[in-house]
């Protein structure tokens, strides 16, 4: 039953948006309705935490052997947890924003988020790839249609990119289909005993899917542009959440479903993402516009999650589960920084900015926590999830080179506390210039994000413990999986 | 039968109502009512009620397949003619014609659905062809409108011509025009004769479906032709002879010693890539739209191509999904006064329902889930998987699906995305109603394709 909800809640409010003209009624109910999808949420983890309310399976397409199988086990529970979670404080972080056809932009925002949340339920391989297309294609219109400059561009090729990793993530499922005896279920999945070349193939069709959509070197290239240019909120919703379905998909339909693959190359994508991240960072470095950097950053903490996924052990998939949640909350306060201060302010680029923490000391204050938090701080939640896959990639069984990949991961946290202090240094402190001389304190409503936000960073970063117990379940099955060869 | 019988009688009532009743508009009501009946009859044929018992000496086999598809064929062509029915009547003065004639080509549609017999094939595939080339000269001051006409007949005859060559090699070969006899008949020196006869059947069939090499004609017919026809040419008649050729490959292909496998994957892969890559270079959308049609007669290829159960269930939902979409898209297109991309500039402003149902339209084209075409598309390539043979077409059909994303959505961001005020001729309330309809029945059936598909074997 909670499963449904999740589902119906965003899709009917984002359908009923569409024909609700009036502003503030738009933005008020598209709120109500993700608040209520974070209440169902919570009371599915806390009231109703048995199975029966937590599974929904009923049939479908009975001439596919496909069925409405949706089951919220601890990792969905934590992705739809930071699902919805999220979108509240996007919505109201972004309150003052204004937008042409505001009821349209939240009708499609909301319409995402049934996509999304489907997505991390979905027990059905041929559900998983409707939800995966469903996410995508509300958020290529909300870019298109509300982005920057170069929008449609820059859209077109985000949505032409992510279309051919789906399509050939398609054919691997098919393929899984014919070999599961004619079955999409998940369970039948990682039940299958396939040979070494089998893996193969399939290995690659979903891997590249889910690489497109992290994103990993070298398909990444998309992921700068489209950040660059889409409008805040939607960037939120991009790197806060859609980014986690690569990662998910890694960890839920790629790893246990061909793992000797997985692991016998599995050096191979390592380093991969060792290359990624060394990269994102150094990009990272030169970056003048705020959205740009965030967005480089962005690819080099993904990379660290990839990097241990491929080079794994308990440690290692444990972090990044929470990790996963952990990058959703940070991102997605500098995010709320990054746009309250092209509201105020009109601008992104670092260079025209400066002083701001003499005129905005509140904002400032929280964003050196979040930033902490992004650097992997010791009491921020994103220490817990990068020490723990630092720990675990050192402590990998299933790779010879986990110093070198740990070295290697280590200077990109130091590059990340490099560019990320270097920002802050330029943007709050020093003096102020002609903009930002009459600079003014962030308006109630982005505060009252910021802090909740900050709390969510210092709560997990002390007391770890639940997030860590409701994923131990899936992590050990993941680790089980690859201990199989 | 009730389908061939009633939709004959029916041509024949509309040519005379064209005498009788000089107001156009009750002669599209004739038509309307009548293809309704039609409809209703084919229906009940499926449902075992047979109005006509003719004995056809096994030249006709009416099966569940082909019945379920005269329904698609005619329901396509009835939602047809309500979207686009005041649009026939402004192409020229003879408007009971036209309808009479549309009612002609579906009688050949029902032929060649349930044909037995390869005379019965050329009968039907004449019945077709021959009122579709009057169709597209039918606005006759335009000069685009004749050459095309013309054009369509000599390409028309020519392939029929060697499709009259292969049916008599073949019957030299085996002594016999019935589908379920052939197979049997062993004549061990004649197998050059057969396999002679087969290819030529294949080239005239590809020549019909639009299949590359053979696809030449097909743009500039469709983009002569004045656009409320070639949406029925594109749609009915295209899907009618998909249909027939798959009941050639279901048949006697199997039992040529043959492998024609490879013969169509190549087929199907030029079909694709020549189809997609020029798709992408026009700067008209209705001239997009023929090459997109090339394109997505590749993919109803691989029906032919894998030839299984998921195939069969594929053609039906293919052709269901395709014609719906295109019949909606040029629905759209006819009421633009600008066919260039250019033109749909704005339309999302100017036009909001035209571009919402126009945008439902060309995903379910593009194959995007949550509409018919998805699904459509998934069979296509699930079928040619499990076949096993030539994996690596289905890797190619993919990357082209994904050119073909390109130019649809190239209208989708005119409409919503690009400043401009498109004009458009002036707008029924009706009409808006049953684009909306429309689309609401490709999202419907793109959630639930088990709709469709359980008629095939209930």
């Amino acid at each position: 039953m909670v499963p449904v909800l999740l589902i119906l809640i965003p899709l009917i409010t984002g359908a009923a948006l569409f024909l609700i003209r009036q502003e503030t009624t738009a933005k008020a109910l598209a709120l109500f309705a993700s608040l209520l999808s974070l209440a169902v949420m919570l009371a599915g983890m806390s009231i109703w935490k048995d199975a029966a309310h937590l599974t929904f399976n009923e049939p479908w397409l009975n001439a596919l052997h496909s069925r409405f199988h949706f089951e919220l086990d601890g990792m969905s529970q934590l992705l739809c947890l930071l699902t919805t979670f999220s979108f509240p404080l996007i919505i109201y972080g972004t309150w003052n924003n204004s937008y042409e056809d505001t009821n349209r932009f939240f009708g499609l925002l909301l319409l995402s988020q049934a996509g999304l949340l489907g997505v991390f339920m979905a027990m059905d391989a041929l559900l998983f790839y409707f939800f995966w297309e469903l996410a995508l294609i509300p958020l290529y219109f909300l870019c298109s249609r509300w982005g920057g400059e170069k929008r449609i561009a820059v859209t077109f090729k985000f949505f032409i990119y992510t279309f051919l990793g789906s399509l050939l993530m398609l054919i691997g499922l098919i393929m899984l289909y014919y070999k599961a005896g004619n079955s999409f279920e998940w369970a039948d999945f990682i039940n299958l005993k396939l040979s070494f070349r089998e893996q193969v193939p399939i290995f690659f069709l979903l891997f590249i899917a889910f690489a497109i959509k992290m994103p990993l070197f070298p398909f990444h290239t998309w992921q700068p542009d489209t950040y660059e240019q889409s409008p805040n909120a939607v960037t939120m919703v991009l790197s806060a959440i859609m980014a986690k379905m690569g990662i998910f998909g890694l960890l839920r339909w790629l790893v246990p479903v061909v793992p000797i693959v997985s692991f016998q190359w599995g050096d191979n994508f390592a380093t991969l993402a060792v290359i990624s991240m060394l990269y994102a960072s150094f990009v990272a470095l030169q970056q003048d516009d705020l959205k740009r950097l965030v967005a480089y950053s962005s690819i080099a903490h993904i990379g660290l999650m990839i990097l241990a996924v491929f080079a794994p052990s308990t440690a290692g998939v444990q972090g990044v589960m929470i990790q996963m949640f952990n990058h959703g909350v940070n991102i997605l306060g500098m995010w709320l920084v990054v746009n309250a201060i092209e509201q105020k302010l009109g601008t992104r680029k670092i260079s025209e900015l400066g002083g701001l923490a003499q005129k905005a000391p509140v904002l400032t204050v929280l964003l050196v926590i979040v930033a902490l938090a992004n650097i992997a701080m010791p009491l921020t939640n994103a220490f817990i999830g990068e020490f723990m896959m630092f720990n675990g990639v050192l402590g990998s069984t299933a790779t010879k080179f986990g110093v070198a990949y740990a070295a290697a991961g280590g200077l990109t946290i130091i590059l990340s506390a490099v560019y990320t202090l270097r920002m802050i240094q330029r943007v709050f402190y020093g003096n102020t210039n002609s903009r930002t001389e009459h600079a003014k304190e962030i308006s109630t409503n982005v505060q009252v994000v910021l802090a909740i936000i900050v709390v969510a960073i210092v709560l997990v970063g002390i007391y770890p413990k639940p997030l860590l117990s409701l994923t131990s379940d899936v992590t050990n099955q993941v680790i089980s999986r690859i201990n199989l060869k | 039968m009730n389908a061939i019988i009633l939709s004959a009688i029916l041509g024949v009532v509309l040519m005379f109502s064209g005498i009788f009743f000089p107001n156009k508009a009750t002669v599209r009501n004739i038509a309307n009512i009548g293809m309704l009946l039609l409809l209703v009859a084919n229906l009940a044929e499926q449902n075992g009620h047979v109005f006509f018992h003719i004995n056809t000496n096994d030249l006709l086999s009416f099966s569940k397949f082909g019945l379920l598809f005269n329904s698609i064929a005619i329901g396509s062509t009835l939602f047809y003619m309500l979207l686009s029915g005041r649009d026939i009547e402004k192409v020229g003065i003879n408007v009971a014609e036209y309808f009479a004639l549309i009612f002609f080509v579906l009688c050949g549609v029902a032929i060649v659905s349930c044909y037995n017999s390869l005379l019965m094939l050329f009968i039907g595939i004449e019945i077709i062809s021959i009122p579709l080339y009057i169709l597209t000269g039918s606005d006759k001051r335009n000069l685009k409108s004749n050459e095309a006409s013309l054009k369509y007949f000599l390409m028309g005859t020519f392939s029929t011509g060697i499709m009259l060559m292969g049916i008599t090699l073949i019957y030299g070969a085996k002594g016999s025009f019935r589908l379920d006899e052939i197979g049997y008949v062993i004549n061990a020196g004649r197998e050059v004769w057969f396999a002679t006869g087969l290819l030529l059947l294949l080239i005239s069939m590809a020549f019909k479906v639009s299949a590359a090499p053979f696809h030449f004609w097909t743009p500039d017919v469709y983009d002569g032709a004045p656009t409320v026809f070639t949406s029925f040419m594109a749609t009915i008649v295209k899907a009618a002879a998909f249909i027939g050729f798959l009941r050639l490959f279901e048949t006697i292909f199997p039992t040529s010693t043959y492998d024609w496998k490879l013969i169509l994957a190549v087929i199907i892969a030029a079909t694709l890539f020549i189809g997609n890559v020029s798709a992408v270079f026009q700067q008209s959308v209705k001239r997009m739209l023929a090459y997109s049609s090339i394109a997505q007669a590749g993919f109803m290829l691989f029906a032919l191509f894998s030839r299984n159960d998921m195939s069969r269930e594929g053609i039906i939902l293919y052709t269901l999904g395709y014609s719906l979409a295109t019949i909606g898209i040029f629905a759209v297109l006819i009421k633009l006064k600008d066919y260039t991309f250019d033109g749909f500039n704005g339309l999302a402003r100017t036009q909001p329902v035209l571009a919402a149902t126009a945008t439902v339209f060309l995903l379910s084209l593009a194959g995007i889930p949550l509409t018919i075409g998805f699904f459509a598309k998934y069979f296509m390539l699930a079928s040619a998987v499990k076949s096993g043979a030539h994996l690596w077409l289905v890797f190619f059909a993919v990357l082209c699906a994904v050119v073909s994303v390109y130019y649809y959505f190239r209208v989708i961001q005119s409409m919503y995305f690009k400043e401009g005020f498109a004009e458009t001729e002036e707008v029924q309330p009706v009409f808006r109603w049953l684009l909306v309809l429309l689309a609401g029945a490709i999202v419907v059936l793109g959630i639930f394709p088990n709709l469709i598909l359980q008629y095939m074997y209930f």
